[in-house]
């Protein structure tokens, strides 16, 4: 029988500062082990944490993006466990007292949208890392503590995806979401972002939901979406044959494929939580609340849509264009140079993020400013020059930064449509070419295109395609 | 509010304390006598108070995300029972 696929997803996300959470170490990814710390943590007895402010007003940003419910004081908690990558022996988390609660995040789902409600958002620090030798056996690991105390941001949702496709489109939006909001720099590779999903199945219609698997130990999103795959077999086999699933933690095996049993004693967790003594709380007064508000942009769905119905931009554009905050931010100042959303719009998409991509170049490196890439788009709508003449025109821009109109003057490009400068080009290409002549007689238009060619290349393109083909064929017509 | 041997196992288990049957008996008593007398609170009708999280008054104590700096690995690593190059060397971790 088909079983209806529940899923939640928690996501972490190291912020983007500079220092860690609770003292003045570097976050700096790939340094050298054990560089970046202090006493405060490697948790040597007696130090006292100091909550770093951009990392709190980070994780309010996040609560406020994702329209979730703020209290107007909050604080930390210890959560308590051995492990080695854990210095102090607990981890300060929140637990009683989340910085948002109650949001949401609206995610793409069949041309449409689905709203994912967010249970809550919490700020907690990072572990270190253990590495384990290549020997197997080897009776020793090795620990490492400089991630230990980077900000980590903790999404965690309702259970309201139905099946990997929207798992994976959740993981997809958050992602954006997070890079837009500038909270974090999301590199996966570099663990700034991690995904864990419980999954359960039910009858459909059910009220109730099904005994929850969490999985952990997934390293990628296509990690994430292959256990969400692997384990709705799993529990649809044990399903049908009667049996019950067990609410358990699994983990995933990425080379098997697979997700297998954690050996019980870990399962049994008691985090004995407790408010923090070594650490104040905040309270988010007005005008922090304000302040961090005010630092929320427009998130990419709803940028994307705007888009759409406000400058009758096509689906495909408005998703290019809205996919880095950046881009469309240049694309939002440059309709204020030339309000005209979809020749400004093809220019972006179609001249700039190619070269950009060919060169390598992010939208920080790019010379061109909004204001001048939309005079070109400009231009290039007006007959002052034709399409390969604006195109050259870009290409310099990207090479220097100049104004389109002087490099329009510079180069020479302006187009004629002066008639008088045109005609004898076109006197001259049917004089020279009887043969194609003797073609436009007999029927092939190709003929025109030909002497249209022969035109262009004696004006050096700077001849207005239009009007040249009307004197061509005003000419040849008089033959 | 009395607490038994298994209570005390169970919180020395997860604090990876090694406790003696004599050390179980003493401890469940003097941790059954220090929840008795916590509870004398339980007395006081908290209804309309908000629970508390810290004593201090202060508010937003914030260090500012500056310029980065630590200790060396020598002195992070003065006082671990050993050391492998610049890491922590701990019994093998099974994940």
């Amino acid at each position: 029988m088909e079983w209806e696929v529940v899923i939640g997803l928690e996501t972490h996300a190291e912020l983007a500062t500079r220092t860690k959470l609770w003292c003045d170490c570097s976050t700096e990814f790939g340094a050298a082990p054990n560089t970046h710390t202090c006493p405060i943590c490697v948790g040597m007895p007696g130090v006292l944490p100091v909550l770093n402010r951009k990392a709190f007003e980070l994780a309010l940003r996040v609560a406020f993006a994702f329209k979730c419910k703020v209290p107007p004081r909050t604080f930390f908690d210890r959560k308590n466990y051995y492990y080695p990558d854990l210095p102090k022996n607990y981890q300060i988390s929140q637990n009683y007292c989340n910085t948002g609660t109650e949001g949401h995040i609206d995610i793409p789902v069949n041309g449409g949208s689905k709203r994912v409600r967010i249970h809550n958002v919490h700020l907690e620090e990072d572990a270190g890392k253990n590495i384990h030798p290549e020997r197997s056996d080897a009776d020793y690991s090795l620990v490492d503590l400089n991630r230990a105390g980077v900000p980590l941001l903790e999404i965690v949702t309702e259970p309201d995806m139905r099946g990997p496709e929207e798992a994976q489109a959740f993981m997809e939006t958050m992602r954006r979401a997070l890079l837009y909001t500038e909270v974090s720099e999301c590199h996966m590779e570099q663990g700034h972002l991690r995904f864990e999903a419980s999954i359960s199945l039910r009858a459909p219609g059910a009220a109730e939901y099904g005994a929850r698997v969490e999985i952990k130990n997934v390293n990628s999103m296509k990690a994430v979406t292959s256990a969400i795959e692997y384990e709705i077999k799993r529990q649809t086999r044990i399903l049908n044959e009667g049996g019950k699933v067990a609410r358990e933690t699994r983990l995933w095996d990425d080379a098997a494929g697979a997700t297998g049993r954690m050996r019980s004693k870990e399962e049994a967790q008691d985090y004995r939580y407790f408010p923090e003594p070594d650490l104040i709380p905040v309270t988010i007064d007005d005008e922090m609340r304000a302040r961090v508000m005010a630092a929320v942009p427009e998130l990419p769905l709803a940028r994307k849509r705007r888009f759409i119905e406000a400058f009758g931009l096509p689906e495909y554009d408005a998703g290019v264009i809205s996919d880095d905050r950046r881009t469309a931010d240049f694309f939002e100042e440059a309709l204020k140079t030339y309000d005209n959303p979809k020749a400004v719009g093809n220019w972006i998409m179609n001249a700039m993020l190619r070269e950009m991509k060919q060169r390598g170049i992010g939208i920080v490196e790019l010379k061109p400013k909004p204001a001048q890439v939309a005079a070109l788009a400009k231009i290039a709508s007006s007959d002052r020059i034709n399409s390969p003449a604006a195109q050259k025109v870009f290409t310099i821009m990207m090479d220097t930064g100049d104004d389109p109109e002087e490099i329009i003057r510079r180069e020479g490009l302006e187009q004629t449509s002066d008639s008088g400068d045109i005609l004898p080009l076109v006197s001259k290409a049917i004089a020279d070419n009887p043969k194609a002549v003797a073609d436009f007689k007999s029927g092939k238009a190709s003929a025109v295109k030909f002497l249209m060619g022969q035109v262009m290349r004696m004006a050096r393109g700077k001849a207005n395609p239009q009007v040249a083909e009307k004197i061509i064929q005003e000419e040849l017509g008089k033959m | 509010m009395s607490i038994t041997q298994k209570d005390v196992e169970y919180v020395a288990n997860l604090a990876r304390l090694e406790l003696t049957g004599e050390e179980k008996e003493r401890l469940a008593r003097q941790l059954g006598d220090i929840l008795d007398y916590i509870n004398m609170l339980n007395r006081l009708d908290t209804t309309n108070v908000e629970p508390m999280a810290h004593a201090a008054i202060e508010h937003n104590v914030f260090r500012e995300d500056g310029e980065p700096r630590s200790i060396t690995p020598d002195e992070t690593l003065a006082n671990a029972p050993d050391r492998q190059g610049d890491f922590f060397k701990v019994p093998k971790v099974i994940d």
